[in-house]
């Protein structure tokens, strides 16, 4: 291992990390260099590259270590995986992150880890790399800590001074497939770990001032992924999952991750093509749940087969099957029904709502605001625009839904 | 007609000169005519200065539109100020054209802007003194560096940096930020930095997924060539196909001798559930894998009780609720404080009793909103829920051997009783059980509840009546 370069060694430990589909760099305090050090954060986040897989580089994503004592069945770095092994020194990761930073070509740094010797001494080397970066170097870009649930209490709470966002992976929706597949990980300490941090940071919030204040401990919150197509889970039980971890544990973020191929695959697990449809359908639902006021008995009462409609978005199937609610006045129709038009967005509703104070809305004003009036104009009506027999067409599905796929001679 | 010409820089405050002492005079905005091009017409002295104030929103609109390379910015803007004159909420009106046509300018020197924090690329120059000097080329859209240069001094605070482009230059040199004219396109010297970056730009490349598409959309194709990155894409998309195939064709492979062994023994080392439950440890052990009915996958954790072992007094509520489940401990939550404060007027000590529920763990229901609420709204677990958990608060009355057990609210009654009903009516008296005596009282939850202040204040008193007297019959 001693042999390995610098960047053959971020090569392997780079490589192990793209399974994780978060790269977040927003909602944090605002600091910046003007009083020292080096670095900033002001809010939203920047993706500074973009790879072909459509994926942002925000963070540089590595693992400290893909050395691993686990044997997860989706990790490509699990104990029985032949991959090729490699470890960053402390001293490694802290250059490459402020090299990388001065070039401006990352917002800082998302470490995660293979598990070695045990949980504590891994996540104490990951906490170590942390306080590196903050106190030696006064880095003020961001960080995001993948901590590991069974480490101790006083090393979570450490973390989460340093780390901008902390996240424990769920990884699988459902406790009995990670009692299967992840035979070393506990569906109930890493709940128990996500409640920790949940409490801890709504306890860091200074009281001292009237209303709720920025919390300084993991000031941009927790997140978690979620493998999408690894079990037999079905897209409600995973929004429902989502669900009781938003409000548990006040999670910033719920990552949907279609399982794909590894290599040196486990012989548990299917290798097809990523479900990426499915994992784009479960996305558009988490928005659905947390910015347009659907609940998961809503989405999942219109996906009776328990899994998502692939053909038409979660909102578009919701209103399909609610066509009796439709069409609706832009002019007079509250906030949260408008949120439910298809086509519709919350920067379009804001936009409707602040635009209606000042006179009545046509087709066109919703036109120049941006409105998707290609889905919207079934659903709503308008002076001078009504759908008529639209709304209740037999073939408006079919209008939405793409064209079926042409068979080829072979 | 006014002609107002405009310089090649410093135009955004000539502009703002020229357009306040206008809009102060009342001109028109027909009779004002917006060139940077000096000599196609002469420039007409401007009206005298006059204060003029105009709405905050204005001010940051007029800040971005003024970056944007389109020559009609001025002339439009000049017609939103004098059109601010007459209405001052013109600007709230998305659906007004002026307004919606300027947001539409803002938004595209705002992606620009930020496309600009994203792609600036430095490399590090050989430094002169102390602080490491770095030097970035780049084409934005628009004319956007002053606008910029404060957020890379703000970031880039402790090295010494030049941002080249072709309109404009910002240097930041020993702390000083300075702008200037632009450059033609530099040579700088290589940075071996980015053979890293590209490596890591290279592995954190999933093959399995590509989405060109998204990717273009995202960094479109206009800036790639000031990306060193962008350089590896077409090897990396021309090996991707390979790579998956070689990934599904490959068949399993042997696991390396160490795995089952290194498995095997951290496996070993878990907490594992007792194998007899033979005291009240092993029980709270065995407890906290619970699975005999559904709730635990919902559920952080099992609460279990806490308190004196041997305590006289056992209190049993309903089910954990949120702050209980999150910390795991029963009674630590707003009920927990109604218990606690009739505790104290009964002179009952939290220490010396067990307290614990009839439900080991929460049953709630996600709630939601699109205001970004997020809550776990409390559910009265089921009958059968609580006839399979009852089994552990058997285990915990035969190991502490209470002298009485006092439960509150209708679920506690339930499970201590097998009868749910009535309360009201059962409250305030010791019934006999297999398990002993059962004094009955109301959930401190239903105090919380209960919409009619002189009912939970009767409530409150009755309970702490029925602790008085649970202290009485086990002293």
């Amino acid at each position: 291992m001693g042999t390995l370069s610098l960047d053959r060694k971020l090569a392997i430990l780079s490589d192990a990390a793209k399974y994780d589909a978060s790269c977040a760099s927003s909602g944090t305090e605002r600091r910046d260099a003007r009083t020292g050090g080096l670095g900033s954060t002001e809010g939203s986040g920047i993706c500074h590259a973009y790879t072909p897989d459509g994926r942002c580089i925000s963070l540089l994503k590595i693992l400290m270590t893909n050395f691993c004592i686990f044997d997860c069945a989706y990790c490509v770095n699990r104990v029985s995986s032949n991959v090729e092994r490699a470890r960053f020194t402390v001293d490694e990761v802290v250059t490459l992150t402020l090299e990388f930073y001065r070039r401006n070509y990352i917002e800082g740094l998302f470490l995660s880890s293979g598990i070695i010797r045990s949980p504590d001494a891994t996540m104490a080397d990951m906490v170590r790399i942390a306080r590196t970066l903050r106190t030696d170097h006064g880095f003020k870009g961001y960080i995001h800590l993948k901590t590991i649930p069974d480490a101790s209490p006083e090393l979570l709470d450490e973390a989460g001074l340093y780390a901008d966002r902390l996240s424990i992976n769920i990884e699988l929706p459902q406790d009995a497939s990670i009692r299967e597949l992840a035979p070393e990980k506990r569906p109930e300490t890493i709940r128990a770990a996500m409640g920790r941090v949940h409490l801890t940071r709504e306890a860091s919030r200074d009281r001292s001032h009237r209303g709720k204040r920025p919390a300084t401990f993991a000031p941009a919150g927790q997140s978690t992924q979620m493998i999408v197509g690894a079990d037999q889970a079905n897209d409600t039980a995973i929004l429902s999952t989502a669900a009781r971890l938003y409000t548990g544990y006040g999670l910033k973020r719920v990552y949907y991750s279609a399982f794909s191929p590894i290599p040196d695959a486990s012989r548990a697990l299917p290798l097809v093509r990523p479900p990426l449809m499915r994992e784009h359908r479960l996305y558009q639902a988490d928005w659905l749940m947390r910015f347009y006021g659907f609940d998961v008995d809503e989405i999942a009462g219109a996906a009776p087969s328990g899994n998502l409609d692939l053909e038409v978005d979660p909102k578009l199937a919701w209103a399909l099957a609610h066509r009796d609610d439709f069409p609706l006045d832009v002019n007079r129709a509250p906030r949260e029904l408008l949120l439910r038009v298809p086509g519709f967005g919350t920067k379009t509703v804001n936009r409707i709502m602040t635009a209606r104070r000042h006179g009545v809305l046509r087709y066109d004003d919703l036109l120049r605001m941006g409105a998707g009036m290609k889905k919207a104009r079934a659903f709503v009506s308008l002076p001078g625009w009504s759908p008529r027999a639209l709304t209740d067409s037999a073939d408006l599905r079919a209008r939405f839904a793409p064209p079926a796929e042409q068979l080829q001679l072979i | 007609m006014q002609v107002v010409v405009l310089p090649d820089h410093g135009w955004r405050e000539a502009w703002r000169d020229a357009a306040r002492r206008l809009a102060a005079a009342g001109i028109p905005p027909e009779q004002v005519t917006w060139t940077t091009a000096p000599g196609l017409f002469a420039a007409a002295p401007l009206p005298p200065e006059r204060p003029l104030s105009a709405p905050r929103a204005f001010v940051d609109l007029a800040d971005a539109v003024l970056c944007h390379r389109d020559p009609e910015r001025f002339a439009l803007l000049y017609q939103l100020l004098c059109r601010l004159r007459q209405d001052r909420r013109v600007l709230d009106n998305p659906a007004d054209p002026l307004v919606a046509r300027l947001h539409g300018l803002a938004k595209a020197v705002r992606r620009d802007s930020h496309k600009m924090r994203a792609f600036v690329r430095f490399r590090e120059l050989p430094a002169a003194g102390a602080r490491r000097r770095f030097a970035a080329w780049f084409e934005p859209d628009h004319l956007i560096v002053a606008r910029n240069a404060p957020f890379f001094a703000r970031r880039f605070a402790d090295m010494d940096w030049t941002i080249l482009t072709p309109d404009e230059r910002a240097d930041f040199i020993g702390g000083e930020l300075s702008l200037g004219a632009g450059v033609p396109r530099p040579d700088l010297p290589d940075d071996a930095s980015e053979a890293l970056w590209a490596t890591y730009f290279t592995n954190i490349f999933n093959p399995a997924r590509v989405k060109l598409g998204a990717m273009r959309s995202e960094m479109p194709v206009k800036y790639w060539r000031n990306l060193p990155e962008t350089r590896q894409i077409p090897a990396m998309l021309a090996d991707s196909e390979r790579r998956v195939a070689q990934m599904r064709s490959a068949a399993a492979t042997v696991a390396p001798g160490r795995a089952a062994q290194i498995s095997e023994r951290y496996r070993a080392a878990m907490p594992k559930p007792p194998e007899k439950i033979d005291t009240l440890d092993a029980a709270a052990a065995a407890a906290r894998t619970c699975t005999r009915c559904d709730l635990y996958c919902h559920a952080t954790q099992t609460v279990w009780g806490e308190g004196a072992p041997d305590a006289r007094l056992m209190i049993v509520g309903e089910q954990p609720g949120d702050q209980e489940d999150l910390q795991g401990r029963p009674f630590v939550g707003p009920a927990g404080d109604v218990l606690a404060e009739a505790m104290g007027k009964a002179g009952l000590d939290r220490d010396a009793v067990w307290l614990t529920n009839a439900v080991k763990h929460f049953k709630f229901k996600p709630q939601m909103t699109a205001r970004g609420g997020k809550r776990r709204l409390h559910q009265n677990p089921d009958r059968q829920e609580i006839d399979i958990c009852k089994w552990w608060l058997d285990l915990e009355q035969r190991f502490i051997q209470p002298k009485l057990t006092l439960g509150l609210g209708g679920t506690a009654a339930y499970a201590l009783t097998g009868r749910k009903e009535g309360i009201t009516r059962r409250r305030g008296k010791v019934e006999d059980t297999a398990a002993g005596p059962v004094l009955l009282s109301w959930h401190p939850s239903y105090i919380l509840r209960v919409p009619d202040r002189a009912a939970a204040d009767r409530a409150r008193a009755q309970l702490v009546e029925d602790l008085t007297l649970a202290a009485e019959l086990v002293a």
